[in-house]
């Protein structure tokens, strides 16, 4: 059966297993949406590509299952890259289609014409320009292969016009794919596991440092039977959030910039890191020749190239972190053969210390302003922290992470890496579509929200009736933040001034429903009141003090011995 | 900084050779030198890179991301073969020709294009060899030079596979 090249592609991606996919259409691409609108794969218009691009991330962070984004070439292919960006940082499975210009056109300054291929190049696992058309079936299958296993990450597949016109014999994917140079590592060395499971064993003050590759390994069950068996407390990163509950008694909280005292102390005494899936980002070590120096450190990791690029490990092990964690679990099992291992008592009731007496904590004045950190532990007390929370990037995203206590895997959606302001609204059009049984709260910043708000449009036309929370401080809350900590209190373009825009009417005009809290008296009620809605998308405005900051703090590339609890810790 | 002779096994794809130099420019990585060519198996294409580098395990850990890359081995120059081809012109009036041609003759230089005012010599040899030719030649005048890059292969055909690091 001959069928375009258009058509193979539909199919393609149908035989992927492909249920809903994120675009906007234009004319090179225009061939792939004519088959598209026969398929039963749901497709998503979005207001804008960048747009489209976090949705098919928002999508795959809920789900684990890979995104799908299309889009035209030149400006939709380049509005894309963001997103491509942003899933390459964080790890997340994504494909992008995009249209190109005819082959014979390329390199001719055509209409639309923009270097997708080497725009994206920096910024994706891999990405394929498709000259032979008879090529499409395995192309869409080796993409997905790519993006989902070994590390997972964003795949774009560049498709000229006339290729998607052209006629070919269908066949399905063979199944098989052709890369001789690409054998993700998924067990670790038995060696470097014994090599681990000895410095476990000898360490007195260990600590698990967890990351986003725990999260997309499923390994949540067996961390939890590690640092349980051999009492260790864990650290959950900013994109480890829900990967071990923040309820645990062994867990520290989030480490880093603005981690817990108690997570970033409990690193730093540390004699033993168990790094599993993190990557020793700057947000994390702080300078990184001051982290933790007293510790050895075994570090697992998909990636052989995280391995030693920020801190040489003593025990490194390449391998997928649910594996290894068996493997680790296993071995000291069969090592320890019923005898007792540490409680690592003194160093736990240490921790404990921390915890107790180095929290911080926020005054809710009944009067007002609001405390955006009120809204947060509203939310969660009023919905159990039954829910998906979807943060942009900035204050509001740090409180989601510091307040929301988190206890389950892809509960916790944001931009960790690339820190994309915006992210919020698209990436919880995404995770609802992929969960729609779930609770979606976006927790939202005025700056981001602004960013990215049409996509509201694309929420309540496909009726997907997520919730925007909008902690309203009238500025550019973080930016503000180092203002005030570093530049003199010079706010240089931060003020996003007063009641512009009105959120409420705002959110009416793209279909939503409106609502507004001004008072810590209004908050439970307006949140109780956004619960009741579920037909269509609900926008709430909470007006909270301009003046409040994130704290605890590490100032960038300062040593984590220095954790600042308030404005004093600084001055 | 130390150089390191990389060989690169890579699919021969379009647009490999811009993935490698991408990742180097992205990652700050120093090249050298880098010559690429079809290799013994059909489809793949051998490079050899010449990495200016302290620490070299990152550059191969990037390098080995790459989809398209199938082996990378680092060579230990003294277990190795290397070569290098460069075409020099030196100036050379009447009076001077002679001595230059003698001068190359001790490193097999070979005069492949003789002028009124310049000869073209064309030499293979060692990298450290070649550039002692540039500097014999470089009193005279140096008018044009051009290098093939470094181009390496281990002396023992059995470490192809021992020896690679990743």
């Amino acid at each position: 059966m001959k069928i375009s090249v258009a058509e193979a592609l539909i199919k393609a991606l149908e035989f992927e297993g492909v249920e809903v996919m994120f675009g906007h259409p234009g004319g090179a691409i225009l061939p792939a949406y004519d088959p598209l609108y026969d398929s039963p794969i749901r497709h998503i218009l979005a207001r804008h590509e960048q747009g489209a691009g976090h949705m098919a991330e928002g999508y795959a962070q809920a789900t684990g299952r890979v995104g799908v984004a299309m889009a035209t070439s030149g400006p939709g292919a380049t509005n894309l890259v963001t997103s491509l960006a942003n899933a390459y940082m964080d790890s997340t499975p994504m494909v992008a289609i995009t249209g190109q210009v005819p082959t014979h056109a390329i390199g001719n300054d055509a209409f639309q014409e923009a270097h997708t291929w080497g725009i994206t190049m920096p910024a994706t696992k891999h990405n394929y320009l498709v000259t032979d058309a008879g090529d499409i079936p395995d192309v869409i299958h080796e993409a997905f292969h790519l993006a989902s296993t070994g590390r997972p990450g964003p795949v774009l597949v560049d498709l000229p016009k006339n290729i998607l016109n052209t006629e070919i014999e269908w066949r399905e994917p063979t199944g098989k794919v052709d890369l001789p140079g690409y054998k993700p590592n998924t067990k670790g060395h038995p060696l470097q596991v014994k090599s681990a499971v000895e410095l476990i064993l000898a360490a007195e003050r260990p600590v698990l440092y967890t990351g986003g590759g725990v999260i997309a390994a499923g390994a949540s069950a067996e961390l939890m039977k590690l640092a349980e068996m051999a009492n260790v407390p864990v650290t959950t990163t900013l994109m480890a959030r829900g990967a071990f509950p923040d309820t645990h008694p062994l867990s520290l909280g989030m480490p880093g910039m603005h981690g817990t005292y108690a997570a970033i102390t409990a690193m730093q005494k540390s004699d033993l890191l168990i790094a599993i899936g993190a990557r020793f980002d700057d947000r994390v070590t702080g300078d990184p020749d001051s982290f933790a120096p007293n510790a050895k450190v075994i570090h697992v990791d998909i990636d052989p190239a995280e391995i030693g690029k920020v801190r040489t490990p003593d025990v490194p092990i390449v391998g997928d972190a649910r594996t290894v964690l068996l493997q680790l679990i296993s071995k000291l099992e069969r090592t320890l053969d019923g005898a007792e291992i540490s409680a690592h008592s003194d160093w736990l009731e240490t921790i404990e210390g921390w915890k107790r007496d180095k929290a911080v904590g926020y005054d809710q004045d009944p009067a007002g302003p609001i405390k955006p950190q009120y809204v947060v532990e509203e939310m969660y007390r009023i919905t159990g922290g039954d829910a998906i929370v979807v943060a942009g990037v900035g204050q509001h995203q740090m409180w989601a992470s510091q307040l929301w206590k988190y206890s389950k895997p892809r509960t916790w959606i944001n931009s960790g890496g690339l820190g994309t302001m915006g992210y919020a609204i698209p990436a919880a059009i995404g995770a609802k579509l992929g969960m729609p049984d779930r609770l979606v709260y976006a927790i939202d910043g005025d700056g981001c929200f602004q960013m990215t708000m049409q996509e509201l449009v694309t929420a309540s036309t496909e009726g997907i009736p997520i919730k925007i929370a909008v902690l309203n401080n009238n500025n550019l809350g973080m930016v503000r933040q180092w203002q005030r900590l570093f530049y003199n209190e010079r706010f240089s373009a931060t003020d996003l001034t007063d009641h512009t825009p009105d959120y409420v009417k705002l959110a009416e005009a793209l279909g939503c429903v409106g609502m507004r809290a001004e008072q810590p008296s209004e908050v439970g009620p307006v949140i109780e009141k956004s619960l009741t809605v579920n037909d269509r998308p609900v926008v709430v405005e909470f007006k909270v003090d301009p003046d409040e900051m994130v704290f605890p703090m590490v100032p960038a590339g300062g040593s984590n011995d220095n954790v600042a609890l308030s404005l004093e810790d600084l001055q | 900084m130390k150089l390191h002779v990389l060989s690169v096994l890579v699919e021969d794809k379009p647009g490999v050779l811009a993935r490698v130099s991408s990742m180097f420019a992205r990652r700050g990585f120093n090249i050298h030198s880098l010559a690429v060519g079809p290799s013994a198996e059909p489809g793949n294409s051998l490079m050899t890179v010449v990495v200016n580098a302290d620490e070299i395990e990152q550059v191969v850990k990037q390098l080995r991301k790459l989809i398209n890359t199938i082996k990378i081995t680092e060579l230990d120059p003294a277990e190795s073969v290397e070569r290098e081809v460069m075409l020099v012109r030196v100036s050379a009036d009447p009076t001077q020709r002679s001595e230059i041609l003698d001068a190359a003759g001790v490193f097999k230089a070979k005069a492949v294009d003789v002028g009124a005012t310049s000869v073209t010599f064309e030499i293979t040899g060692t990298p450290s060899k070649v550039n002692d030719f540039l500097e014999l030649m470089r009193p005279y005048g140096l008018m044009d030079v051009v290098k093939s890059g470094w181009i390496a292969l281990s002396r023992d055909p059995k470490n192809r596979n021992l020896r690679a690091i990743s």
